[in-house]
């Protein structure tokens, strides 16, 4: 276990000296900062609570974003240092390779979660600074929106140690990180829209339709922070969609929570079995 | 524990590749031993093997009385290596590397800061890795296989890009560990370098192990003959006395030196003789077999054998 901590300390001093740490937090800082100040001006005062749009706002550029940091993070995690030859001197070491790699997720989670809570933690401050009033209700969406924005980071983070720890090179493990972000964030909601207009619901159910978005993390994060809130949802014309579907939160999340373990498990099992 | 390192019957198989077939051998502590053989001889995958980094096809290995691959860790806590080409982490500085893998091994950081003294980088110290040169990159690969004083070293070409005086003071630290009982493996192309400074040699060729023994045990083998080169105070003879003629194997290397080929029973009567009854002498130079003309004969012999 302590080894684990070990990996993990290692793996944030190195995202600090290499500046992943500094350039992730400035980028979302920036983004938010932006997206709040500039996107509620059009609002005005039409009694639209100034967070709510944030957060509408928030969320959509975390769908694209952090799934694209993690994987970027990650992609690189086992397939670049066996190629660098530094993970056979690591193995040779008294660690365990599930305790590298679990520490090594706990390293870049932790580089991703100071990001985020940094970055969009600001916007929230500098709002209440400047005199937007801000209800309890629309503050704990907004942590809603933090903490499920870190998980995404997480899940992506997963699914980049599965394709570092199965493919034999780095570059063919950027090029199917990439094809992943372009599948999970972009083409499956396209296709699920292009299915819904064609079938015209006729054999598509709602049902159907939550559990098509369920199978995706983007969409489950979507949905838990855009519908999760009245406020919110009233704001993101998810209104309509939040009466139909039935998925409570803590299901939601459950997802998230799997979409992150399993991808981490077959990670660590494919890399105790992969020969250095 | 009788043995440091314990390997009986051991094959590893990369697809239709058999890089290591059925070696076996038993190294007691304090000893220093040369891992010797060409590129893709099986050395590197024999020391991947005694870390446990890969499982055997066939056979056991036990290393410090453990099985290096069954992860149990007792064992690797008194275990140094060093890869060949080592490489690390290049945003982090030596003092930053080195306390990592210190901590990992479950000694004091501040034991182990110690051990960029001793290589000669406390002055690089604070200097990220990615600033460092090969030959402090490969000392600060020995450093950190010195960490918690290993009672087993495996180091793969350990001696590449280090300057000759670097590489004494390379050797003078394994001498200390042997002396403190260690059991130091080496590998290297350097078989000069290596003679004077190994108790055991073991020759690798195609996977299978072709010799092991200390260099004198080797040569008894290899039956080579020693080179005897004697200085002729007068310049050499328009023709050799019979006797210095004694298997026609002479070859003059200039006007006054003169390198006779001797079997290894007829050594000591043929330097009698020319003590006795030879011409006058300035210098006789007596040269045993080397450890690369030794290295040759073992590859011939099994090549031959093939």
């Amino acid at each position: 276990m302590k080894s684990l901590w070990i990996v993990a300390i290692k793996e944030i001093q190195e995202g600090l000296r290499n500046r992943w740490v500094l350039a992730t937090t400035l980028l979302l800082l920036a983004l938010s900062l932006t997206l709040s100040f500039l996107g509620s001006a059009p609002t005005g005062n039409v009694g639209v609570r100034a967070l709510d749009v944030v957060i509408v706002s928030l969320s959509s550029l975390s769908i694209f974003l952090l799934p694209l940091i993690a994987l970027l993070i990650s992609y690189d995690a086992i397939v670049g240092e066996v190629d660098r030859g530094t993970m056979l001197l690591l193995l040779s070491y008294p660690v365990a390779r599930w305790q590298v790699l679990l520490g090594k997720f706990c390293g870049h989670v932790a580089i991703l979660a100071f990001a985020t809570i940094l970055g969009y933690g600001a916007t929230a401050v500098a709002l209440a600074a400047t005199g937007t009033p801000i209800e309890a209700d629309s503050l704990f969406a907004f942590a809603r929106l933090i903490g499920s924005s870190i998980l995404l980071g997480a899940v992506f983070v997963a699914i980049g140690y599965l394709i570092s720890a199965k493919v034999q090179d780095r570059g063919t493990a950027g090029g199917i990180a990439i094809g992943i972000w372009l599948l999970l964030v972009l083409l499956y909601d396209m296709a699920i829209l292009g299915a819904l207009v064609v079938d015209q619901g006729r054999t598509l159910s709602a049902g159907m339709l939550n559990l098509l978005l369920l199978l995706n993390p983007t969409d489950v994060y979507r949905m838990f922070n855009l519908a999760g809130s009245a406020g919110v949802s009233a704001l993101s014309g998810m209104a309509g969609i939040a009466e139909v579907q039935t998925m409570p939160a803590p299901a939601l999340l459950g997802m998230l929570a799997a979409w992150t373990l399993v991808p981490l498990a077959g990670a660590v099992l494919i890399f105790s079995r992969r020969e250095l | 524990m009788k043995h440091t390192v314990q390997v009986d019957n051991v094959s590893k198989r990369y697809g239709q590749l058999e890089a290591v077939r059925g070696v076996s051998f038993a190294l007691p502590p304090g000893e220093t031993v040369a891992l010797v053989g060409h590129n893709g001889a099986g050395k590197t995958t024999l020391m991947k093997l005694m870390l446990g980094l890969i499982h055997p096809s066939r056979g056991s290995i036990q290393i410090l009385g453990e099985n290096p691959a069954a992860g149990e860790f007792a064992a690797r806590r008194r275990l140094g290596y060093l890869p060949e080409n080592v490489s690390f982490n290049a945003g982090l500085t030596g003092r930053e590397l080195l306390s990592f893998y210190a901590r990992l091994k479950g000694d004091s950081p501040e034991r182990a800061l110690q051990l960029l003294d001793r290589v000669g980088l406390a002055a690089a110290a604070s200097r990220r890795v990615g600033t460092y040169s090969k030959g402090m990159r490969q000392r600060l690969g020995l450093a950190q296989a010195l960490i918690g004083e290993p009672a087993l070293l495996l180091l793969d070409e350990p001696t590449t890009g280090l300057d000759p005086a670097l590489r004494q003071s390379f050797y003078e630290i394994v001498q200390e560990l042997r002396d403190r009982g260690a059991t130091v493996i080496l590998s290297s192309h350097a078989l000069t370098e290596l003679e004077e400074r190994t108790d055991r040699v073991i020759i690798m060729n195609r996977g299978l192990m072709v010799a092991n023994g200390s260099l004198d045990a080797l040569r008894r083998i290899a039956r080579l003959p020693t080179r005897i080169r004697l200085r002729l105070t007068e310049g050499r003879p328009a023709r050799m006395p019979d006797w210095l003629d004694h298997d026609g194997a002479w070859r003059p290397i200039n006007g006054h030196v003169v390198e006779f080929d001797a079997s290894p029973e007829r050594k000591m009567e043929f330097l009698r003789q020319v003590m006795q009854g030879g011409p006058a002498l300035d210098d006789i130079e007596v040269v045993p077999p080397t450890l690369d003309e030794l290295y040759a004969h073992f590859l011939r012999s099994q090549e031959d054998a093939r």
